[in-house]
């Protein structure tokens, strides 16, 4: 493989987990939102956070684009008040990726957290945990496992991501050019079949290498809580 | 120790109307399914938020509506044992038990140590074993545990043995006398069984359809409670046990009884439910009968239960022992009140309370 190739591997890598991480936390609040809590606006909100799994990632990325370019209006103040800048940078490609994989991580979640027994955290109120306590010690153990299949959903999703991304923040090399976005440009000249082909393989590699991790990790989970 | 509960709450078309105080020592909450015990537990547990009332425990106001007050659950210091365990099915007995040891501050409450705690649950051979490992009458044991390690000044226990069959419930019974003799935990105690009312319960608070409809000692308000089924309670001790036949020769008021063999030391205080159909009268004492124990006694009322039958208040030296029997014996004995008889129980109808 030529440094180029290992480049978009290294960065699709670096993209795919920082999105996957970043929005973890937030997947987290979101889907206990949806599936705890009623509040006015919450189908609005969970119609918006399905949204781009619906809408074609083209016009995902064009509303990116329009609020986080450097002149759109989240763009621009954070730039100035954070001198985050998303534009054209591998941090925008994060922000697409996980804005992409964002559905699927909270539906994973959301489900695992509705699984989770109620009256389990009533219990461990009347034992004296805060209610933070409770979420902490036993909401979120309890549903580690749906966190883990939407974490790797979300980081499947990203490594894979191509629409919204080149549409936001370009396809740079070294940059902003990922994996799919680097197989697309090889197919598009003459010759770069082969390479194409390499790449193809890689990403088929790192695609079952997670999915085998996750296997391993929910089954470890599994079998921790039964034997032990 | 006291509680008091004044609450009004609608659920639907079910309206829980209920007041009553709890002194010390086990209070039982005693009514059909769906007579509002549940509920009302919730609600001085802290699950339940009601319409309007107040809930005081030691001079502490819990919930008070008009000054929309509300204490959460997580600051009430009251343990709750539910009729399904709640065990955390992914921590291990050990850390089941001492969830609660890290929120308690102050002091306050039973003092409780793991210990001791285990010791009294005998749960120490279960430590190390998930939740899912254990039978139905281990996890009860855990549930008890794990609330009293979390020292509360009262303790709720919404149908521990209900979930449970009869080999179960008589292996966790004397853990709950113990808890309420030994622990000094008062108890708020929710059943809809007759013989567990009989044997653990101080006071009963009666309820019917949402509302209390008595309150008091478990002598003088159970055979009002069983009214379907009558009975009476007697108090005893236990005397002797006569191994070679497989009894226990009880000590009451009343005078010697026997029963099946108890496993309990000699000296300890029992509680015998007696069932008003497994009492007979004689006008004399009754010889060459199969029936090992006769009581003296006296006629103190004859309530009709229905046209063909009455239930015949005794009373034999200062006990009170209920026997069902039908309008023509009544007839027939010629029985009114203040008229001499005795009373004949079988001891294989004995209640084992």
């Amino acid at each position: 493989m030529t440094p180029d190739e290992w480049t978009a591997v290294r960065l699709s890598l670096l993209i795919a987990t920082t999105a996957t991480l970043c929005s973890l936390p937030f997947g987290i609040a979101i889907a206990w939102l949806l599936a705890r809590r009623r509040f006015w606006g919450k189908s609005l909100l969970d119609t918006l956070v399905h949204l781009p799994l619906i809408l074609p990632p083209v016009v995902t990325g064009y509303l990116l684009l329009l609020s986080f370019g450097r002149r759109g209006p989240i763009g621009s103040f954070l730039a100035d008040e954070f001198g985050i800048v998303f534009s054209f940078r591998w941090t925008g490609a994060a922000l697409a990726c996980a804005v992409m994989g964002f559905p699927l991580l909270v539906r994973a979640i959301r489900l695992s957290i509705e699984a989770v027994d109620q009256r389990l955290e009533a219990a461990a109120g009347t034992l004296g945990a805060h209610p933070l306590w409770v979420f902490a010690t036993i909401t979120l153990p309890l549903c580690l496992p749906g966190i883990i299949a939407g974490a790797i959903l979300a980081f499947a999703k990203s490594m894979g991501e191509f629409g919204a991304t080149i549409t936001f923040v370009s396809n740079i090399p070294g940059e902003t050019q990922t994996l799919p976005a680097l197989i697309y440009t090889l197919t598009q000249v003459p010759g770069g079949d082969a390479a194409a082909m390499r790449l193809t393989l890689v990403s088929i590699a790192i695609s079952m290498l997670a999915l085998l991790g996750s296997e391993l990790l929910a089954k470890r989970i599994g079998a921790r809580r039964q034997a032990a | 120790m006291s509680l008091e509960v004044d609450v009004d709450h609608r659920r639907g078309r079910f309206r829980l109307q209920a007041r009553f105080t709890a002194a010390p020592g086990l209070t039982a909450l005693f009514g059909r399914s769906g007579s509002g015990k549940t509920s009302l537990v919730s609600i001085v547990g802290g699950l339940i938020r009601p319409d309007r009332g107040r809930v005081v425990i030691d001079g502490q106001t819990l919930v008070d509506t008009e000054r929309g007050l509300f204490v959460p659950a997580h600051k009430r210091r009251i343990g709750y044992v539910f009729q399904d365990s709640r065990l955390f099915p992914h921590l291990s007995v050990r850390r089941n038990l001492l969830y609660g040891r890290w929120f308690v501050r102050g002091g306050g409450g039973a003092s409780a140590d793991l210990g001791s705690v285990v010791e009294l649950l005998g749960i120490g051979h279960l430590l190390e074993r998930q939740p899912d490992s254990l039978s139905g009458g281990e996890k009860q044991r855990v549930a008890i545990g794990r609330a009293l390690l979390a020292r509360p000044r009262l303790l709720l226990m919404d149908e521990p043995l209900a979930s449970l069959d009869e080999a179960r419930r008589a292996e966790i019974l004397p853990f709950i006398e113990r808890l309420r003799d030994e622990a000094g935990v008062p108890i708020l105690y929710v059943s809809h069984s007759v013989s567990e009312v009989a044997r653990l319960a101080t006071t009963v608070v009666i309820m019917a359809e949402g509302t209390v409809t008595a309150v008091g000692p478990v002598q003088d308000i159970l055979p009002m409670a069983d009214a379907a089924d009558g009975g009476a309670v007697l108090d005893a001790r236990i005397v002797r046990h006569d191994e070679a036949f497989h009894l226990s020769v009880l000590e009451s008021a009343a005078g010697e009884l026997q029963v099946p063999r108890l496993e309990a030391p000699i000296g300890a205080p029992v509680r015998a439910y007696i069932r008003a159909r497994d009492v007979m009268l004689s006008l004399q004492r009754p010889e060459e009968i199969s029936a090992l124990n006769v009581l003296a006694g006296r006629v103190v009322s004859i309530v009709p239960t229905s046209t063909a039958q009455a239930d015949i208040r005794l009373d034999c030296n200062g006990a009170v022992l209920v026997a069902r029997l039908t309008a023509k014996s009544v007839d027939r004995l010629a029985l009114a009140p203040g008229r001499p008889v005795y009373a004949v129980v079988k001891s294989v109808s004995f209640e084992r309370s």
